[in-house]
């Protein structure tokens, strides 16, 4: 008894509340990057390993016009829109003259296409990060830490726009095309589904989705060439443990990590802590492959 | 002895002057969650039969063919080969027990020639693992490879890459690789869909050609093909045997005619 | 054969098609058509081409050489989504409709097109709902948790939802009970009497003949019979020799 009290004693309840606020915050961030990727996957069979370099360049275009005009939320509007556009630029360009063959070509396609982003930033910006000024700076009290009201905001931002985009999803003229067109790609032609600009518009989507990612994390980290590597290693990660295709399934697969991320970096470095979503991957790879938080089949 | 066993024994034991079924099953049953793909089907098939098995959509024939090939495993009931029960074992040890299939999507190695393609599914008999003997050594093999190209009428298209061959020399070829694991009993799926007219013609030949020594089953669509092959045919519906006989008796069969037709 | 329309002028018309999947020659120069409002039926048994006839009708599957006609014009080659648009309906075999929408998601699918106002949706959905009741009842319940026969008719409401001019129905009435079986018959009759032309694709002999005003039969990749449906019986010849065992 006098163990068990003591046991629950030495837990660091403070840090963990303050770990958990932290793991919502990166969360949220994470299933904005995540649902795109996976929404990307689910649809068309497109493995984008470019989707980073788009939260990447989301979030240069956001230090460019914030720089420009000094407004954080048009930047953050800009930002969501270019990337988009040009995210369905490079799908009709690239991805769509390689529908239906194997898919190696179109990884290949989207391995390629990040690698141009990538040195296309570092000719452009440097290699010296920026940093995206944080729209307010206020702060409260959380237990003994001062915590910034922004990391709040971020979190919430990126729940309205996940949610929009769920109901856009599930009531949208295009919506209904787009959950069509994933579940039988063939019966939505004969439809009258217009397939190939369901595609397009669901990587543009995608893409802008994870550029505002990027606009909304600035502030947090510094914006460079290579800040898209870290995240999409990520994403990928959070995608497989929530169901390839499956919105949900990812939304709540980011959190998951996050917060175990964050709850492990109590006792270890964060450097160390990225450990854990490794082995959450290997465990779901091996006891339960189409994904973690996936309905069973009936 | 307990009655169960003695009456076993009596069912094995063949009847005077009737020699025993290559292949039989006993009840054999596949369910898919409530729905019994094959219900209760006995079945026999003697030595150098050629039985051709027909019935209308989702009567259960593939389901039955990948029972007997190791593919499926039957949810109850058995299935006995030369009097050996072999429910239940995998692919490669019914193969190795001398039932061989061909596939109703052609199977083949597209990247390998003709020859070649054979040639190793004749290895698989002899030969054990030697990763050092160049495959130019097996004389014997390469022999009996060139031997069943022939009887597929393949033998001029040897050296050629699978991919190039027609749609009706592949599904020949599919055939041909069946053969050269030297089975007792051939399963067709559907060997000649997908061809033409003359393209059929030459594989009724050729399964006249090797029928000899060799026991047949064969699922089909084409009825030409069905009463020019087949000593006997099983007629499958719904996951029961409807009826069984010979051609003839068959296509008078008024029961069969109302299932195919649907009046 | 009296007073049929002449290729150039049906509704639909396939000349001379040839379609492969991969190496396999499925379709060796499949020639018939049907005129609008006309219900024509084509018989024959597994694996002759019937489905790859609607397929390549559809543009689901491109013909290597021949031609198919929409009301004169060549859409040999287009994608599907534009030919739904065009006016051609299609029910695929395994009714293929999509088992994570609602039954009301799945009509929204051939409803939300250009040029269809909100009132003409409702007729749309009324009239439907009016041939399959038991579509209504269960409108906002997934595709996926219908019973068989139930899917069958959405299929087909489903494709009535593009308003066509002709509805391509691949064996409706495959594994589906007697009784189901004489409701899609009656389907098909309402459906003629609105003008929309049918090919219906079917091994049920009996549904088909007292359905259709014209029936192919087809063999092998090949039509091999053709005639009007009043004059051939379930138990002619060439019902026999191409259906029959």
């Amino acid at each position: 008894m006098a163990a068990a009290l003591e046991i629950l004693g030495a837990i660091p309840y403070d840090q963990i509340l303050i770990q958990t606020v932290n793991g919502i915050v990166t969360g949220m961030i994470l299933a904005l990057v995540a649902s795109g990727l996976t929404l990307i996957f689910g649809i068309m069979d497109v493995v984008n390993f470019a989707h980073g370099e788009l939260f990447m360049l989301g979030a240069y275009i956001g230090v460019v016009v914030l720089s420009a005009t000094g407004s954080f939320w048009l930047a953050l509007l800009v930002a969501t829109l270019l990337v988009a556009l040009l995210g369905a630029a490079l799908q009709i360009v690239t991805l769509r003259p390689l529908l239906g063959r194997d898919p190696l070509t179109t990884i290949l396609a989207t391995f390629g296409i990040s690698l141009v982003l990538q040195n296309y930033a570092l000719w452009q910006f440097g290699p010296v990060a920026r940093k995206i000024q944080e729209p307010f700076t206020g702060r409260f009290q959380l237990l003994y830490l001062e915590y910034p009201w922004y990391r709040l905001v971020i979190a919430a931002l990126s729940a309205i726009i996940i949610g929009a985009f769920w109901l856009f999803l599930k009531y949208g003229t295009w919506g209904v095309w787009i959950r069509a067109t994933t579940q039988d790609r063939v019966m939505a032609q004969a439809m009258g589904i217009p397939v190939p600009w369901v595609h397009t518009a669901v990587f543009a989507i995608g893409a802008g989705m994870a550029a505002a990612s990027g606009v909304l994390f600035g502030p947090l980290v510094g914006v460079n060439h290579a800040m898209g590597l870290d995240w999409v290693l990520k994403a990928f990660i959070v995608v497989v443990v929530g169901g390839m295709g499956n919105l949900g399934g990812s939304i709540a697969a980011a959190i998951f990590i996050s917060l175990l991320e964050a709850y492990a970096s109590i006792w270890v470095s964060p450097a160390q802590a990225v450990i854990v979503s490794f082995v959450v991957l290997i465990l779901t790879l091996l006891i339960r492959p189409t994904g973690l938080f996936v309905p069973t089949p009936k | 002895m307990t009655a169960d066993a003695s009456i076993e024994l009596r069912r094995l034991a063949p009847s005077p002057g009737v020699p025993a079924p290559l292949l039989r099953t006993e009840l054999l049953t596949v369910r898919f969650g409530g729905l019994a793909a094959l219900d209760g089907i006995n079945f026999e098939v003697g030595r150098d039969e050629i039985r051709a098995v027909i019935g209308p959509n989702g009567a259960g024939k593939s389901t039955f063919f990948n029972c007997l090939t190791g593919v499926l495993r039957p949810s109850s009931g058995r299935i006995l080969f030369r009097g050996e029960d072999i429910t239940g074992l995998s692919p490669d040890r019914i193969s190795r027990k001398g039932i061989a299939r061909s596939y109703q999507i052609t199977n083949i190695l597209p990247n390998a020639t003709a020859l070649e393609n054979v040639r190793i599914a004749a290895q698989s008999r002899r030969h054990g693992w030697s990763m050092l003997t160049h495959h130019g050594a097996y004389g014997d093999i390469i022999v009996k490879a060139e031997a069943v190209l022939e009887s597929v009428g393949l033998c001029r298209k040897a050296g050629e890459l699978a991919a190039n061959l027609s749609h009706g020399e592949q599904r020949n070829l599919e055939i041909g690789i069946a053969l050269a694991t030297e089975p007792e009993l051939l399963c067709l799926d559907e060997p000649t869909a997908g061809m033409s007219a003359v393209e059929t013609h030459g594989t009724i030949e050729l399964v006249r050609r090797i029928a000899k020594n060799l026991t047949i089953l064969i699922v089909e669509h084409d009825m030409q093909v069905v009463m020019e092959l087949a000593n006997r045919i099983t007629v499958l519906h719904y996951g029961e045997v409807l009826a069984e006989g010979t051609p003839e008796e068959i296509q008078r069969n008024p029961r069969v005619l109302e299932v195919y037709l649907k009046t | 054969m009296s007073a049929s329309p002449a290729l150039a002028e049906a509704l639909v018309s396939v000349d001379n098609i040839h379609t492969y999947y991969g190496k396999s020659h499925i379709l060796h120069g499949v020639t018939l058509h049907v005129g609008a409002g006309e219900v024509v039926g084509l018989l024959g048994r597994n694996g002759v081409g019937k489905s790859t006839t609607l397929k390549t009708i559809m543009g689901l599957a491109r013909p290597s050489h021949g031609e198919v006609l929409f009301a004169g014009r060549s859409i040999t080659g287009e994608p599907a989504h534009k030919l739904a648009r065009l006016g051609i309906g299609y029910v695929p075999e395994d009714r293929r409709i999509f088992r994570f929408l609602t039954v009301m998601e799945n009509l929204r699918t051939g409803l939300d097109r250009h040029g269809v106002t909100t009132a003409r949706k409702q007729e749309l959905l009324d009239k439907v709902f009016t041939y399959f009741p038991v579509l209504a009842e269960r409108r906002h319940q997934p595709g996926g948790t219908l019973s068989g026969g139930e899917q069958q008719m959405l299929a087909i409401a489903r494709a009535m939802m593009l308003e066509p001019r002709i509805i391509l129905l691949d064996e409706p009435t495959e594994g589906l009970m007697p009784r189901m079986v004489s409701q899609i018959g009656h389907i098909i009759g309402a459906l003629h009497r609105d003008g929309v032309a049918i090919l219906l694709v079917e091994q049920n002999v009996p549904l088909t003949l007292e359905a259709s005003q014209r029936i192919y039969i087809m063999e092998k990749g090949l039509v091999r019979h053709h005639c009007a449906a009043s004059d051939i019986k379930v138990n002619d010849a060439a019902i026999h020799q191409y259906l029959g065992v």
